[in-house]
């Protein structure tokens, strides 16, 4: 189980980011692809006691959950997913390891209380 | 309340990336061939890192290995048997390697003097499919005392694999183990990957293994790249 050291850099990249800025962070969006190895659950179970005495303390997390997005060259065309046990185009049949989306684990965005 | 929304758009792993990043420019520029094998505890890494070893020594070849585990050196230890520069990676309850710990274990040694370093992860089908280390090949490992499902189970990490190894293949017929739904499996979570089967036990497979590497060590300087 990694996520408490994923939760951890998701803390100091925010923090870093967010140092020159004074204002109370509210909520975190973390884009979590299917094939990130990383689960929701565990996420959002660490989360409140990593962030405890950061500034992110008190925050929410939002995790954006991404399926996975392969390119299909017989229908020359992208087809989404259902899962990750199969990578075979949805329409037609025909397996396809051009991953174009799935991989993600990104922070998207912080919401920020406005300065009065 | 007035709230907004900042883009950040950051990587999580955007320092390990960056590492890895690095490593992967310095093995290619000292020709060297990195290969990063995952798989449960006791699938046969360090097994068959031990034949693969003994074997490229005896035809002159350089091989070296890092071997990450919780704890102990004695994975180091059966590999160093075979002659080959070893060293251990004790994780102390990371259940992954992360490129860091692997710039770390490369002080001292000069890269030139490799052709090939292998670099057994810590025994995890889930962890290590997210860090980059830099490698050229990832190979996944499952021995046939582990079910046809394990890629269906693990999907993450076989899709991530460039190669995959069936292991203790000397034990296949004991465990009445189905090699042509593994292959289906295999294929269905990782289209078109490489398949081997061996057993180091008695040596079976080892030649196809050599073909293999020798063929990398010649063409793709980095099957893994287009996935990183
Ligand atoms: N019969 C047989 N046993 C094997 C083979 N490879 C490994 N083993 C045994 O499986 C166990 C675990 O092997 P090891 O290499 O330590 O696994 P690791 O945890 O993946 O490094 C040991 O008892 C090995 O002797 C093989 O090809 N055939
Ligand atoms: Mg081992
Ligand atoms: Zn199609």
């Amino acid at each position: 189980m990694h996520e408490l050291s994923i939760i951890q850099s998701v803390v100091s990249t925010v923090t870093e980011a967010m140092s020159a800025r004074p204002e109370r962070i509210l909520r975190v969006r973390l884009l979590v692809g299917a094939l990130s190895g990383v689960v929701e659950g565990a996420l959002q179970f660490g989360y409140e006691i990593a962030t405890d005495g950061t500034p992110l303390a008190g925050s929410k997390l939002e995790v954006v959950s991404l399926p996975v997005v392969i390119y299909c060259k017989h229908c020359e065309a992208l087809r989404e997913m259902e899962g990750v046990q199969s990578f075979r185009c949805p329409v037609c049949g025909t397996p396809s390891g051009d991953i174009r989306q799935g991989r993600e684990l990104e922070i998207e965005s912080v919401e920020i209380e406005e300065a009065a | 309340m007035t709230t907004r929304i900042v883009e950040l758009r950051k990587g999580v792993l955007k320092k390990n990336d960056e590492l890895a990043h690095e490593l992967r420019s310095r093995f290619e520029d000292a020709g060297l061939l990195v290969l990063n094998l995952v798989s449960s505890p006791g699938t046969g890494k360090t097994a068959f890192l031990e034949r693969t070893l003994r074997e490229l020594r005896a035809a002159g070849a350089r091989p070296a290995a890092l071997v990450g585990d919780l704890e102990t050196d004695n994975d180091a230890r059966r590999l160093a048997a075979s002659g080959a520069p070893v060293r251990q990676i004790n994780t102390h309850g990371r259940c992954h390697l992360e490129a860091e710990m692997i710039g770390q274990h490369l002080e001292g040694w000069n890269l030139a003097d490799f052709d090939t370093l292998f670099i057994e992860n810590v025994g995890n089908l889930v962890c290590p499919s997210s860090y980059d280390l830099g490698e050229a090949v990832r190979v996944a490992l499952l021995s046939v005392t582990e079910g046809e499902d394990k890629p269906l189970k693990y999907p993450t990490i076989f899709n991530s694999a460039d190669i995959a190894v069936i292991t203790k293949i000397d034990l296949a017929a004991a465990c009445e183990f189905d090699l042509g739904l593994a292959r289906k499996n295999l294929h269905e979570v990782r289209p078109g990957i490489t398949i081997l089967e061996t057993s180091s036990k008695t040596g079976e497979g080892f030649d196809a293994w050599h073909s293999l590497l020798e063929s990398l060590r010649a063409g793709h300087p980095s099957l893994h790249a287009a996935h990183t």
